[in-house]
């Protein structure tokens, strides 16, 4: 049987070194190589929750593989060693069975503190519902009756000539929206989670919260950011195509910077509600209808127009774009069930339908005779009910 | 088909030596425990490179951010199927070809117990799997909702595939199911006079209680999946929020069959393991008995612990703090089983074959792997781990440097039993060190890029990622090759290797090793007397 040298177990030791380097680099808390420690209180006690399990499984490495290469170096048989005959000890086995006992305990105290904490929820400030969509997030701020002020929105920003390569990479790459959620500093804050199709996570790293938006259930969570700021999240749950698309983006906001643009957004809204009883000329319909199509509609029926058939069928020369405007807006209405296309009459309001109908029956080869205006849509939504 | 007798052979031989039929036949319609061992074996290497293909291309687009290769619904498929591959057709299948050949031989029996479901349970693999499989080029593509396949992705949302997953599932599950059933019966009712219980090998202890796991939570899987099929076909609504359903349920069916399948998947190399450190420490096993109890404990436990994986999806505090303690407790019975397997070295003569070595990176990193599983028991920092990069670190680090390295660990130790020749041990040891490199420069990144923030199963990153991708998948392609170097080094050792001797290993002991090399056809055809240096070692 072939021997080993000494020589034969550096490259391990040289890669156990590498390995404690490592280790210690995050220990010493090199900021790119570890958990976010966050700007919550409820991230603080995370991460020290986590350096602190950390340590002890540093500790526990050291004294098992300590044992363990001091036999692999000693107890070798080119050592010239004859084997010993023990095979069991009590005491010892008694001891390496309370000894972790208690060690766990020691984890699970702090760590129940820390839950416990983090289910602190109720005398909240303010409630924002946050709602899952393939492939992204709707924010809506609620009064104190839950009911409904306001609601946007969050798409990725990233252009898809960047994803494909063709632009250079920004800084925020996937990680940058059209419109962020805003909370103001220092009020606690509370989300209900949920989802419109399938299960997504939404998951804010400095803020050290997480939780499923899963269709059916409204999940709580809080938090209270007390610096403000930009901070950056992603979907966690598998949900399709765009998984790895749909960012979470959230500016933490000075209070009486909050409350102006929250006055100014609630103003906003009002204006909206008056611009559905307008008349659109055909050159506005068709730059909100391409704004619109940019935005929701190009991730699955591509900006061409062009699809990604079989699953997503192109629009640009569809039966449906092309054909009698009903059918073609009951499909963008009321989507098409156990399909990834959702029902858009919940998610755009009258003027943005129009716009996009409008857009899809003009744009690429497509040239209906028709022009489709908000009040078209808002007759066609009431004819249904 | 054993009946085919070779003529002037029957006639001076009472307890002749039936052969193996000849060509395909004799792989067909074969009740050999041997037999149906090589056929797992090959099968599951099969697999193995399938599935390695699948995580390459993963690599491969997560190499660099943009979009390179793959669209994002291809890339899902990939993740999809590169996890189902490795566990039900990599993994589980492995482990079933071990049992097959080595328990009969080392309980002292001639063969399985159930020869004939034997060969059935291994025959529906391949079915299943071309199944599977097949979706990949079906025009709606694959499965594409991940190897844990929640619903409504998986039902609602899925494509039209889907039910041939669903029905390869039900196929997988059968096959596993026979085959525990089969080693079951061989252990309790195949022992040789004076094997008992407490005598048995290790590697038969695991493959016993991880059997009854299967029995266990197989059937659950089938219910789930039955489920997502009524809910897709027949109008139910099991999973759908919109008809009164609950997604979360089908979380919680898949993971109280899904923690105790990573069990399934580690019991048996933990088995083979404390066959192969005692051999070449030339010392018994120490700590035997805590072994066993600690298997068994582990085992127990595995059934109360599912939701830790779920600890984001919005339970009750209680809820959380039970299955967070339940989880922390499996800690116990690993650490005994790691500090016996050191203890068992300490003040051994050890050699460095390559068995040991991948053995005792199996030690170290299997409990590196346990380390950062006790991390994410802990339910409030689980919230800043779960679904990221460092899951998949974890787990890559227990299934691949843990089960993966205890069978190719197993396949150097017995090979020279299974084909009567040794292996190169100079590409034996090459084959070791280009692994042991490839997967720690493969997985070990991923907790960085993990704790950094990145989610798992996305095509696509942000750019603060970039370095640690790049090196994850750099180790992947070094990781990959020397897996088909693996290859070339068994296929040489069966065509030119230097012949065996029966006991193999200086430090060898059980019944396994008193047989011939190669071992014949028919294992013991008389039982064997069970003698102190042969019983648990
Ligand atoms: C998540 C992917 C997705 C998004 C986003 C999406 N669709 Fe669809 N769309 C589909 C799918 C899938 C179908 C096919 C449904 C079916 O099977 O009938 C479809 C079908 C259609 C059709 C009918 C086409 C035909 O020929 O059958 C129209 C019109 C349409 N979508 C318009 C839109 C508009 C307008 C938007 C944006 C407001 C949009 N879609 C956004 C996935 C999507
Ligand atoms: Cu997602
Ligand atoms: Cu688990």
């Amino acid at each position: 049987m072939p021997k080993v040298n000494i020589r034969r177990l550096t490259p391990v030791a040289r890669l156990c070194v590498g390995f404690v380097l490592a280790l210690v680099a995050v220990g010493a808390g090199a900021d790119e190589l570890n958990m976010t420690r966050g700007v919550t209180e409820i991230s603080r006690s995370i991460f020290d929750l986590h350096m602190y399990i950390f340590w002890i499984c540093v500790v526990i490495g050291i004294i098992v593989f300590g044992a363990m290469f001091w036999s692999l170096i000693h107890h070798r048989k080119s050592a010239g060693v004859t084997p010993a005959k023990f095979h069991e000890s009590t005491k010892l086995e008694i001891a390496w069975t309370l000894v972790p006992t208690l060690i766990l305990i020691a984890i699970a105290w702090p760590a129940t503190q820390v839950l416990v904490a983090m289910y602190d929820t109720g005398g909240e400030d303010m409630t924002v519902e946050v709602r899952g969509y393939q492939w992204k997030w709707q924010y809506k701020y609620l009064d104190e009756d839950y009911n409904s002020t306001f609601y946007f929105f969050s798409n990725l920003a990233t252009p898809q000539e960047e994803i494909r390569g063709q632009a250079e990479k920004g800084e925020f790459y996937l990680l940058d929206v059209d419109e962020p959620l805003r909370i103001p500093t220092n009020r606690k804050v509370r989300f209900l989670i949920t989802a419109e199709d399938v299960i997504h996570a939404w998951w804010v790293p400095e803020f050290g919260i997480k939780r499923d938006a899963v269709p059916g259930i409204l999940n709580d969570l809080w938090t209270i950011v007390p610096e403000p700021g930009i901070y950056r999240g992603q979907c966690t749950e598998l949900c399709g195509k765009d998984h790895g698309f749909m960012p979470i983006v959230v500016h933490a906001m000075p209070e009486d910077e909050y409350d102006a643009w929250y006055a100014e957004r609630l103003a906003a809204e009002e204006e909206r509600k008056r611009a559905l009883s307008k008349t659109f000329t055909e050159e506005e319909l068709m730059a909100e209808g391409e704004a619109v199509y940019a935005t929701y509609c190009a991730s699955c029926h591509m900006p061409n127009g062009m699809g990604v058939p079989p699953v997503f069928p192109a629009l640009d020369g569809s039966p449906i774009a092309t054909g009698p405007r009903e059918a073609h807006l009951d499909v963008i209405v009321n989507g098409v069930y156990g399909t990834a296309m959702q029902a858009f009459g919940e998610q755009l309001d009258a003027a943005q339908i129009a716009a996009v109908t409008h857009y899809e029956r003009h744009a690429w080869g497509n040239d209906a005779d028709d022009v489709t205006q908000p009040k078209d849509v808002i007759e066609f939504m009431s004819s249904q009910q | 088909m054993s009946e085919v007798v070779e003529a002037g052979h029957a006639t001076h031989d009472d307890h002749h030596d039936h052969g193996p039929d000849k060509g395909l036949a004799r792989w067909l319609f074969t009740t050999n425990h041997k037999d149906i061992g090589t056929l797992y074996l090959w099968f599951s290497f099969t697999m193995f490179l399938i599935g390695g293909v699948l995580a390459l291309v993963i690599r491969a687009e997560l190499f660099q951010p943009g979009l390179q290769f793959v669209n994002p619904e291809f890339f899902n498929q990939m993740t999809t199927n590169h996890g189902l591959i490795m566990v039900f057709g990599a993994i589980m299948p492995a482990f079933v070809g071990l049992a097959n050949w080595l328990v009969p031989m080392m309980v002292g029996a001639p063969d399985m117990a159930l020869p004939r479901m034997n060969n059935l349970s291994f025959w529906i693999l391949p079915f299943a799997f071309a199944m599977l499989i097949s979706t990949l080029f079906m025009e709606a593509g694959g499965p594409n909702f991940g190897w844990t396949f929640y619903a409504p992705l998986s039902t609602t949302y899925a494509p039209e595939t889907v039910t041939y997953f669903i029905f390869g599932v039900h196929l997988m599950g059968a096959s596993s199911i026979m085959g525990s059933i089969n080693i079951i019966a061989t252990i309790l009712n195949m022992r040789a006079p004076g094997m008992t219980l407490m005598k048995m090998p290790l590697f038969v202890w695991t493959w016993l209680i991880t059997a009854y796991l299967l029995l266990a939570v197989m059937p659950v899987l089938a219910g789930a999946v039955t489920m997502m099929l009524f809910d897709i076909h027949f109008g139910t609504s099991f999973f759908n929020a919109a008809g009164g359903g609950d997604p979360v349920m089908f979380q919680h069916i898949f993971w109280f069959f899904g923690h105790p399948e990573v069990y399934i998947m580690i019991l048996p190399a933990f088995g083979v393991v404390s066959q192969i450190i005692p051999t070449f420490s030339r010392k018994p096993l120490f700590g035997y008995d805590s072994m066993v109890y600690a298997t068994a404990s582990i085992a127990f436990l595995s059934f109360i612990v599912w939701a830790h994986h779920m600890f984001t999806v919005g339970m009750p505090l209680a809820g959380q703090l039970f299955f967070m303690y339940a989880t922390m407790l499996i800690a116990v019975p690993t650490g005994v089983k790691v500090f016996n397997w050191v203890s068992t070295m300490w003040q051994g003569a050890m050699t460095f074959e390559t068995p040991m070595l991948f053995a005792i990176a199996f030690v170290i990193l299997f409990t590196i792997g346990g380390f950062s599983g006790l991390m994410l028991a802990i339910t409030p920092a689980d919230y800043q781990y779960h679904d990221t990069y460092f899951v998949v670190a974890h787990f890559h680090y227990v299934l691949v440097p843990g089960a993966l390295f205890s069978i190719i660990a197993a396949v150097y130790y017995w090979l020279p039993k299974w084909c009567g020749r040794m292996y190169d041990e100079s590409l034996g040891k090459l084959h070791f060190w280009l692994s042991f490199i490839g997967v720690n420069v493969t997985f070990f990144p991923q907790h960085f890029s993990g704790l950094a923030g990145m989610p798992r199963r996305i095509p696509d990153y942000a750019l603060q990622f970039a370095d640690f991708n790049m090196l994850s998948s750099i180790g992947a392609f070094i990781f990959g090759f020397s897996q088909v170097f693996f290859l070339y080094v068994v296929i040489k050792a069966i065509r030119s290797g230097k012949p065996a001797t029966d006991r193999v290993w200086e430090g060898a002991h059980g019944l396994e090793w008193t047989l011939p090399s190669p071992a014949p056809y028919h294992s013991f055809t008389h039982p064997p007397k069970i003698t102190d240096a042969e019983a648990h070692s």
